[in-house]
């Protein structure tokens, strides 16, 4: 069975600098994976290149076995990316914004799903409002409806719950799991050490474009008794 | 195919929810070119045996046609750029050419409606016919795709509402206002006709003319030649941007 992502040596330059300096990963089907690092260390860009947003210089990435440069149709329709910006369309609503970006996915009539989604994620009183009337955190809650509108089988979270509330936090966290109960692999960017802790079964510490560390959170943990994950993270980076 | 004709579906809204500003005011301007050219020269000129007010009318069509289409691409790629929104279209495994065709289409479909917007406000200021009626269809798609191509090529390469202002008042304005709108190439010496003639926007606009007029500068094959050269070129052009995903992917 094909690897839910599979991370062959990724090099990626961006002019003088490295940011991406040979990274090999293996994710599973159905694992909550979480990747951290600090700031600069190559997540967002190891995302993006899986995403096919940027083009790596070497190395090869797959998703479930389909190549995202080669097979790079099939490759994105298995992914759904919630990007860390906090970026949309000002012309439209929220629900055009899901029925527009579920066409990009070949979908139509996705009505059903589509409610689900603005159910779970507490957006179903926006559904007609223009997307430039949201709060911020409503507009990260659209982000991730967005990703999810094709039912993808892999979902990345790029600092979802960055500058967001706690209710959202939760009532994100919870639809989350429960995707990732029922299958879906989830990769999950994040500076909020605890939410990894608490979510990943398996976590990558990336730094300076090089994954440094690479376990299930569990040994990770071990490996530092009585110590956090946040104590685990800085005795690695310092390393 | 969902993918394309929702690409398609999203631009044309995108600029039909601000029809005011992307239809209705270049239907206006046009208006205002032809109040004030046509009051000062009307009854003074005389092109191809028809007044000068006939003979503006499909010049003016053509122009907006060509501006709006241009402007439709290029506006909406520079503002997903500079928004980010961009990655919406990016992400989604939509092929390269119907990302192509979709905001092709939908500068065409944009122009189209600026230019029945024109000839309606302006067409009851001088009588005139449409005496070759495929001629001015083939002539205004033509034209609208081609700007609506250059439009994507200008908005992939702005990477700020300042570059692509340059595009527009730099080329685009020039080649469209420079292009026998309001003259007959032949009105101009004898450099600058054959300067003209180095203007692929003047053969979209003498051959759209010859379809209301049966007359024209240069013969309407010649034209067509130019213009169908040019779509092919530009459209080469564009997709193999589009491949390589220039300025989009890094």
């Amino acid at each position: 069975m094909a690897a839910a992502v599979s991370i062959v040596d990724v090099v990626k330059h961006f002019g003088l600098l490295q940011a991406l300096a040979g990274v090999s990963l293996e994710i599973a089907e159905g694992e909550f994976f979480g990747l951290l690092g600090p700031n600069g260390a190559g997540k967002t860009t190891l995302i993006s290149t899986l995403a096919g947003l940027v083009r790596a210089d070497s190395g090869s990435l797959a998703v479930l076995g389909h190549d995202v440069v080669r097979d790079y149709r099939k490759a994105r329709s298995l992914l759904g990316v919630v990007p860390q910006e906090l970026v949309f369309d000002p012309f439209f609503s929220v629900r055009e914004t899901l029925r527009i970006q579920s066409g990009y996915f070949g979908l139509r009539h996705n009505d059903a799903w589509i409610d689900e989604i603005l159910a779970n994620l507490d957006l179903t009183s926006k559904a007609d409002v223009n997307m430039r009337r949201l709060s911020g955190g409503m507009k990260r809650r659209v982000l991730v409806a967005q990703a999810l509108v094709h039912k993808p089988p892999v979902i990345v979270l790029d600092e979802p719950t960055a500058g967001v509330d706690v209710e959202l936090r939760q009532g994100l966290w919870q639809f989350v799991r429960r995707l990732n109960s029922e299958g879906h692999t989830i990769i999950l960017t994040t500076h909020y050490l605890e939410e990894a802790e608490a979510l990943c079964g398996r976590i990558a510490l990336m730094k300076q474009g090089r994954v440094v560390a690479l376990d299930t959170t569990a040994n990770l943990m071990a490996a530092h008794p009585g110590g956090t994950l946040e104590d685990v993270f800085l005795r690695t980076m310092k390393q | 195919m969902i993918g394309f004709w929702t690409l398609f579906y999203k631009e044309m809204l995108r600029f039909w929810k601000v029809a005011f500003q992307t239809v209705a005011s270049p239907v206006l301007t046009a208006l205002l070119y032809l109040l004030i050219f046509g009051h000062v020269l009307d009854g003074h000129v005389e092109v191809h045996g028809v007044s000068y007010t006939s003979f503006l009318i499909p010049g003016l069509v053509m122009m907006q046609m060509l501006q709006n289409a241009f402007a439709n691409s290029s506006s909406s790629l520079i503002q997903a750029k500079v928004t980010g929104s961009i990655v919406f279209v990016l992400l989604p495994p939509i092929p390269y050419g119907a990302f192509f065709a979709a905001y092709v289409l939908a500068s065409l479909v944009r122009g189209l409606m600026v230019g029945v917007g024109v000839l309606a406000a302006t067409g009851w200021f001088a009588e005139f016919s449409i005496v070759a009626p495929l001629w001015v269809l083939v002539f205004a798609v033509l034209g609208g795709a081609i700007l609506g191509a250059l439009g994507m090529i200008a908005g992939l390469w702005a990477e700020k509402f300042d570059q692509l202002a340059g595009f527009q008042n730099f080329l685009i304005m020039p080649l469209t206002m420079l292009s026998g709108v309001f003259y007959s190439i032949h009105s101009l010496p004898a450099f600058w006709q054959r300067v003209s003639h180095y203007n692929p926007v003047f053969y979209m606009i003498d051959g759209f003319r010859y379809g209301f007029f049966g007359v024209s500068d240069v013969a309407p094959e010649t034209s067509l030649a130019v213009v169908v050269a040019c779509f092919v070129a530009v459209s080469i052009l564009t997709l193999g941007l589009l491949k390589r995903g220039w300025k989009l992917r890094a």
